[in-house]
């Protein structure tokens, strides 16, 4: 459902991807492990579209349609999801309301009425569920004042409620704690299914205890240095990641 | 430039959607402003001679006045002599004795703006008082008000009606010497609005004024009068807009408020005067006193504007707390755009015991708006106890605008609590991508994270007035219109 062929990116006239190829199919997940600055933020905001991500070879397809040649809305509305790393303060507009625009933007897209309120709520209320999420945060503004663990499960419950059929997890489980991440891998996995596809960026392997992927793959220097099955993520815990950066003819990482 | 900004500054182009003008004969004054103009306008409207010497009085101080330079604002010399002080659509008798016999076009005006003047036309119960240019067009409800001993009618009709009321406490809260254009308008007010709510009474429906300027070369000096009495409580509505000319016109009004003992007034105005073109040619100059007095112990006076129009506004809805316990309030919310500016804010005088103020305000600058909040808060040796709370946020649309605060603090009671919050923030490139990776277009994401920031505001103007105000917000900064 992903096809990314050769893809180069540059951000701020830095090369930072270098040629990544990767095929993601329907009802897999895949795990991008990799140390600091190998790339891995960069290749989820561009698959999700971001200002500033500049891709300068290559190409990405989701289920057969151009990727890049969407703007984010467009891409979002095609059923692709990012989890922020760092998900964004809205003031004054209620997480509630905003998660209803989002949905009634998707569902105008694809020409269907906008949602009822009825079966919204039933939806929203289902969903909080997923996340254990207390109710007061549906009015609370969109993660003003949020812990960090309560954004990171604000992402989730946004993504169990627009249902997209490709989600990126960009360092879903940085700052949280082992309950919090149990929480959010949870979530995860009741929304794996044989028709959606994940893939789940971490720099630790300890998502993937939770999080059990199909594929791992090891990004260093903006290439897939290696792949494997979730036997690798276990290997690069005991080993770390010194032994791909010292690889010789990889390191063109500007100073 | 980035995509993100040309979307932003494509967004916060629109056109104004009331600048239409209504092909009505009119009797308009030649333009000047002399002695004998201002015996005109008074014998136009047959005042009594107590009205026409404090004209005079007020003229005659104007001469000696200059006018004032200190706000953040940069305009050419207004020539005062090339402007006309009255125009009125003509009538055949002396003035519309009910909605019937109103001139169906200038039915058809307010139509087109929306403004239900027909009683018929029930809609959610707001009584309307309807100025154009210098006269007072239509009156609805009157009958069902009168009944609660509520007087809802036009300034001219007051002065007639109700001389007395009108002398004790016209220029009560802002004096005729009060300012440069306090003065003007003291001397060539033409109409306005007249509200008065008897002890007790709690007035079952929105007031609310509609102002609008029609003829060229003309300035509107309309004057709104508010009183409740001892326990009453009234909710006030303003509106405004004017036709799309090139060149500048002058709107210089005058509100004043008095409430008595528990009384409270909430005053609510959305301003949306024409503000001019992409390039700053033409928009009304908005430069308007607004003051209201708690009188009596328990009292309360509420400001709530949304000022989007204009190609200048200058102007400070103020509360004098002079009763014990008195509260007043200010919620603000001032957009600017393409070369509009914006010079606005509150003062808070308090002078009785333990007296509350809070002041919101929101300013939001976009393309080559300028915004400036300007506020005073004023604590006098009497005022044990009193406390304020001031929060003054700005948003920032593109690189070309900008934002200004000049909050003065007067303390002069040692007891007083006053906090000042203030916060600058531009709609950033993170909160546009996470809405737009959410599936929310760039201009909805817009105006979503400008309602959001509008929304301590926008929950204390009534229903109605609310979702035009956020209407008016959206096509603002949307560009949906033409």
């Amino acid at each position: 459902m992903l096809e990314i062929r050769n893809l180069h990116a540059t951000v701020e006239g830095r090369e930072i991807l270098n040629g990544i190829d990767l095929i993601i199919r329907p009802g897999e997940t895949h795990a991008i492990m990799g140390p600091n600055g190998s790339g891995k933020s960069t290749l989820a905001n561009v698959i999700a579209g971001r200002e500033g991500y500049v891709v300068t070879e290559g190409d990405i397809f989701f289920d057969g349609k151009n990727l890049l040649e969407m703007d984010p809305e467009t891409r979002a509305c095609e059923g692709l999801f990012l989890a922020f790393q760092y998900p964004v303060e809205i003031p004054g507009v209620a997480n509630l309301y905003f998660l209803k625009a989002a949905v009634n933007a998707v569902r105008k897209y694809r020409g269907e009425p906008s949602v009822d309120a009825m079966d919204f709520w039933d939806l929203i209320h289902e969903r909080m569920e997923l996340v254990k999420m207390d109710e007061s945060m549906l009015k609370r503004s969109v993660n003003e004042g949020f812990s960090g663990g309560e954004k990171k499960r604000n992402e989730v419950f946004q993504m169990a409620v627009l249902q997209p059929r490709f989600a990126v997890m960009d360092e879903t489980d940085s700052g949280l704690d082992i309950d919090a991440l149990r929480v959010v891998a949870d979530g995860v996995n009741a929304l794996r299914s044989p028709e959606r596809g994940f893939l789940v960026i971490t720099h630790y392997q300890r998502l993937l205890d939770y999080i059990v992927p199909d594929y791992v793959h090891v990004l260093v220097n903006g290439r897939i240095a290696r792949s494997g099955g979730k036997e690798l993520a276990v290997e690069l815990e005991q080993q770390g990641y010194a032994l791909y950066n010292e690889e010789p003819g990889r390191a063109r990482r500007a100073a | 430039m980035t995509d993100s900004t040309e979307t932003l500054e494509r967004l916060a182009d629109s056109d104004y959607q009331y600048g239409f003008v209504t092909d009505i004969e009119q009797e308009t004054m030649p333009p000047g402003l002399n002695e004998d103009v201002v015996r005109l306008i008074s014998a136009k409207k047959q005042e009594p001679d107590w009205l026409l010497e404090w004209r005079l009085t007020a003229f005659r101080h104007w001469l000696t006045q200059q006018q004032p330079q200190w706000a953040r604002v940069h305009y050419p010399p207004i020539d005062y002599q090339a402007i006309s002080y009255y125009a009125a659509p003509k009538q055949k008798s002396e003035g519309p004795k009910s909605l019937d016999e109103i001139d169906p076009e200038l039915r058809r005006t307010y139509e087109k703006l929306g403004i239900p003047l027909a009683e018929q036309a029930i809609l959610a119960g707001v009584a309307v008082d309807a100025v154009f240019d210098s006269v007072s067009v239509a009156t609805s409800y009157k009958g069902k008000l009168a009944e609660l001993g509520i007087i809802f009618c036009s300034f001219s009709e007051a002065v007639r009606e109700y001389p007395e009321l009108v002398r004790q406490y016209l220029g009560s809260v802002v004096p005729y010497r009060d300012n440069y254009y306090a003065t003007l308008n003291s001397a060539v007010f033409s109409d306005g609005s007249f509200v008065y709510i008897p002890p007790g009474v709690r007035c079952p429906m929105e007031l609310s004024t509609y102002f609008r300027i029609n003829a060229s070369n003309t300035g509107q000096f309309e004057r709104t009068l508010i009183i409740a009495d001892e326990g009453a409580y009234v909710s006030y509505l303003e509106g405004c807009t004017a036709p799309q000319r090139d060149e500048n016109q002058l709107h210089a009004a005058v509100v004043e408020l008095v409430a008595l003992d528990h009384a409270t007034i909430k005053y609510s105005t959305v301003q949306n005067w024409y503000p001019g073109d992409a390039e700053g040619r033409g928009g009304i100059y908005n430069f308007v006193t607004k003051r209201g007095l708690c009188k009596g112990h328990d009292s309360k006076i509420s400001w709530t504007q949304v000022e989007t129009g204009s190609a200048i506004t200058w102007k400070y809805p103020s509360c004098v707390l002079r009763g014990d316990n008195s509260v007043g309030e200010f919620y603000s919310v001032a957009i600017t755009r393409d070369y509009q500016q914006a010079d606005t804010g509150t003062k808070m005088i308090h002078i009785g015991k333990n007296t509350h103020s809070t002041i919101v305000s929101k300013g939001i600058s976009a393309g080559h708006g300028q915004n400036a909040y300007r506020g005073l808060v004023k604590i006098m040796p009497t005022a044990e106890g009193a406390r304020n709370h001031s929060q003054c946020d700005s948003l920032l649309i593109g690189d070309q605008c900008g934002a200004h605060t000049f909050p003065y603090i007067e303390v002069q009671n040692p007891s007083a609590q006053v906090a000042h919050e203030a916060s600058t923030s531009k709609i950033s490139e993170d909160q546009l991508f996470y809405c737009r990776q959410r599936g929310i277009s760039a201009e909805d994401a817009v105006s979503l994270i400008v309602n959001g920031f509008c929304k301590e505001v926008f929950k204390e103007l009534p229903m109605e007035f609310a979702v035009e105000a956020q209407k008016l917000i959206e096509l603002k900064l949307e560009g949906s219109v033409g």
